[in-house]
């Protein structure tokens, strides 16, 4: 075992390194002290770092370099996110368009449409979207209801509603998942769609949270006109594509929640910092057992990093890491507040944002049910649950299940 | 960065499994609670040279790495097989660290002869004493006392639930000094003032001893403290990896009656209750295999992170094969808490281990104190 860089990606980390020296100073800062407070103009500032490191070479390591990318590996990007957690700058803004809907361009998206969004994406100069879920679609992705008819001339018109939409306020584009025939059953009716979100009929409108931040949004579509030149992949063919993005999702969480600030040292110097707390059995107790947790995910990141070295992608036992990450860190939060007391509820306190976002963050890229169902079938080979959509057409599937509520009531 | 087995250790796994699945060593894991005889593996641990795992090249020994000898007693673990190992291996990796004794060492690494570590905890972020574990209750006693001279030392104290003390050869004894330093002791088993009086609670494929020392004369070994500590975690790492072994097999038990077993017309492995039971232990399983690498690698290349990182894998193993023994038991409904189904010797393993080398409770303890006295530096 070894946890060294072998003397190529040593290089290469330090190439990344020295160019981040040199321009850290150029860097915006968003988060803490000193940080930008208008919105819009946080958003321009993190969109002109976004420019800085595609220039660099920064974005999109893994892309092929006919679209802009460095054509390197999974490890190459993991030494850029390292890098950059160590300079202490923030990354790019567009991290889903990049991480996650770019790729499933490069693998589904025509010649055209590769050439005209990618560059832009990988710039910041167009934010992208992702407009998969749905008020009444989730953990059942394929159950969404948003519909896009086909037109005479070729074009489509889409209606509906999406929802937890991060970045919708000031994106270009979204990937939007979208029902284009409803009479067959629901995985099979179901097409990819580029929305621009400037397009008529598109209504972006905020969703706070608990946190009262409104870090996503609803997205409104009432008779938006789209181009055939808008879809992605095949018509009714759309799940697959889908699936692309989610495996890219998988992905970018796969790194484990480290990057999103959920390690045992951060929470060890929160309570490191009360000598009361350091000597208490109880707060000892709690904190062993949650920062058992969180070294076990680091320490897995770097077996899933291992799988990725070796071109292995990896499985959905990878999304077992964000049921770890998720728990061990509302039991830090819960952890914290009860050494500090009332007062880490201060509006400005990192902890009060920490409590307030880990319930919502429970749910985000699928739910622990759904991630234990997928474990248990895909991986521990456990029968699935009967389901009562099978083979059945989405438009018939709303009246089976009415009358099952009915049979059971 | 290559943080999975290599080929070899992958060898060493599948040769371990092999060997030991010749040996029915279920039934004899009744059968000693029955009041027959603990079915012994230690020949068979020599014949695939298991004893000088640890042990240099220059000595006998395999001269492999912690981590090989945790992938062994997993597989050791997997099938509750009795091998005296857990006490034997940290004491070869002191005294090979001392480099001295080399006919001893040889000895011990071929397992002709058979060594214990009678081991203390070392201090911690709160604590500035070496402890050993007591006979009985919450209270941690003081490590054995010595008198220095030279290299002679006569040791006064005692070390309870010793792994593997009863019939081991040599005792390597963790003992404190008249200036308080902790100090590497060997004694022999069968020296005077030595009693080793052996114990059998709960499980009976364990071997354990409490050893008292009362003026009992031993040699003192050129071995700085830290190896006492390191073959303190060591313990803590072995008895990881036996633990995540039995988590293993204990899965794929419930894993494979969980979708034989129907009720309602179903699986019963298809309901989410049972699922996503079986899913944790799945879970808990991994993240103790993560800290098992972590505690393997830290050991040999970095370790200052080897208490943190042994304790951290002992808490998450420990507590996994809690769950996944309770888990086994409870998918098997009834039948899994009779003395003929093998689910009450994997729930007997997971309580009794619990319980040893300073109980889970240290171990988690050792995990915050690491981190909060990091933090604090």
């Amino acid at each position: 075992m070894d946890l060294n860089d072998t003397p190529q990606q040593a290089e290469y980390r330090a190439k990344v390194r020295s160019w981040l020296e040199e321009h850290k100073h150029e860097a915006p800062v968003l988060q803490g002290e000193g940080a930008i407070e208008d919105e819009h103009e946080a958003v321009e500032a993190h969109r002109a770092w976004q420019r800085k490191l595609a220039e660099a070479g920064l974005t999109g390591v893994t892309w092929p370099t006919e679209y802009g990318g460095q054509g390197l590996g999974p490890l190459e990007q993991v030494i850029v996110n390292q890098e950059i957690s160590r300079a202490g700058v923030p990354g790019i803004l567009d991290a889903i368009g990049v991480g996650m809907l770019g790729p499933t361009i490069i693998a589904h998206g025509t010649e055209e449409q590769k050439q005209r969004y990618l560059a832009a994406m990988l710039h910041g100069d167009e934010v992208w979207c992702q407009l998969f879920s749905e008020p009444a679609a989730g953990s059942d992705l394929a159950g969404i209801q948003s519909r896009a008819k086909p037109q005479d001339d070729g074009s489509w018109v889409l209606n509906g509603q999406k929802v937890w939409t991060t970045n919708a306020q000031f994106a270009s584009f979204g990937l939007l998942l979208a029902r284009t025939d409803p009479d067959v059953p629901k995985h099979k009716g179901l097409t990819m769609f580029i929305v621009p979100m400037d397009a008529e009929g598109v209504t972006v409108r905020g969703l706070r949270q608990i946190t009262g931040d409104a870090e996503f949004n609803e997205v409104f579509f009432d008779d938006v006109a789209l181009d055939p030149d808008l879809v992605v992949g095949p018509v009714n063919g759309g799940w697959g594509t889908a699936l692309t993005t989610l495996m890219f999702e998988r992905l970018t969480i796969g790194g484990g929640g480290e990057g999103m600030g959920y390690r045992a040292d951060r929470f060890a110097r929160a309570l490191a910092s009360d000598p009361a707390a350091v000597r208490d059995p109880e707060v000892r107790k709690r904190f062993g057992e949650l920062a058992t947790d969180l070294l076990a995910l680091r320490f897995t990141g770097y077996r899933i990093l291992t799988a990725l070295q070796r071109g292995q992608i990896p499985g959905p036992e990878a999304g077992m890491g964000k049921v770890t990450v998720v728990n061990a860190a509302v039991a830090a939060g819960d952890l914290i507040a009860d050494v500090i007391g009332p007062d880490a509820f201060s509006l400005d306190d990192e902890w009060n944002y920490l409590i307030s976002f880990l319930p919502g963050l429970k749910s985000a890229g699928g739910t622990e049910e759904i991630l234990r169902n997928t474990v248990g079938e895909r991986v521990l080979g456990l029968p699935p649950e009967p389901r009562l959509d099978k083979g059945i057409p989405f438009s018939e599937l709303r009246d089976k299940e009415r009358e099952a509520a009915g049979a059971s009531a | 960065m290559n943080f999975e087995l290599s080929d070899e250790q992958r060898a060493l796994q599948e040769a371990a499994r092999g060997a030991l699945s010749r040996h029915k060593t279920l039934e004899a894991a009744r059968d000693a609670l029955d009041g027959g005889e603990r079915l012994d593996l230690w020949d068979m641990a020599r014949e695939v040279g298991w004893p000088g795992l640890l042990v240099s090249e220059e000595h006998g020994g395999a001269g492999l790495g912690g981590l090989d000898a945790m992938l062994v007693l997993a597989e050791c673990g997997r099938v509750l097989a009795s091998v005296p190992l857990l006490g034997h291996v940290p004491a070869t990796a002191v005294l090979d660290a001392a480099g001295s004794h080399a006919e001893l060492l040889s000895a011990l690494a071929d397992g002709e002869r058979r060594a214990a570590f009678a081991g203390a905890q070392p201090p911690g972020d709160l604590s500035q004493e070496w402890t050993a574990d007591p006979r009985r209750g919450h209270a941690r006693v003081p490590a054995p006392r010595a008198e220095v001279d030279g290299d002679a030392a006569v040791v006064t104290g005692e070390v309870a639930w010793v792994p593997d003390a009863p019939g081991a050869d040599v005792l390597v004894v963790a003992v404190v000094d008249a200036d308080g330093a902790a100090r590497a002791v060997l004694v022999d088993a069968g020296a005077q003032g030595v009693t080793v009086e052996p114990v059998v609670r709960y499980d009976a494929t364990r071997l354990l001893g409490h050893v008292r020392l009362d003026g009992a004369r031993g040699e003192v070994l050129a071995a700085a403290d830290t190896e006492l500590a390191a073959a303190w975690y060591l313990g803590q790492g072995l008895l990881a990896a036996e633990s995540l072994g039995a988590v293993e097999r204990a899965l794929e038990v419930s894993v494979e009656y969980a979708k034989e077993r129907f009720t309602f017309g179903r699986a019963i492995g298809s309901y989410q209750a049972v699922k996503h039971a079986l899913v944790e232990v799945l879970r808990r399983q991994e993240n103790a295999r993560s800290l098992m690498y972590y505690a393997g690698w830290a050991r040999q290349d970095a370790p200052a992170e080897f208490p943190l990182a042994a304790s951290a894998a002992r808490v998450a193993a420990g507590r996994a094969l809690d769950f996944a023994a309770r888990e086994l038991i409870s998918v098997h409904g009834g039948i899994g808490a009779t003395w003929e189904h093998d689910a009450p010797y994997y729930f007997r393993r997971a309580q009794l281990s619990r319980r040893l080398l300073g109980g889970m409770g240290s171990a988690t303890d050792r995990v915050a104190g690491e981190l909060l006295g990091q933090a604090a530096a």
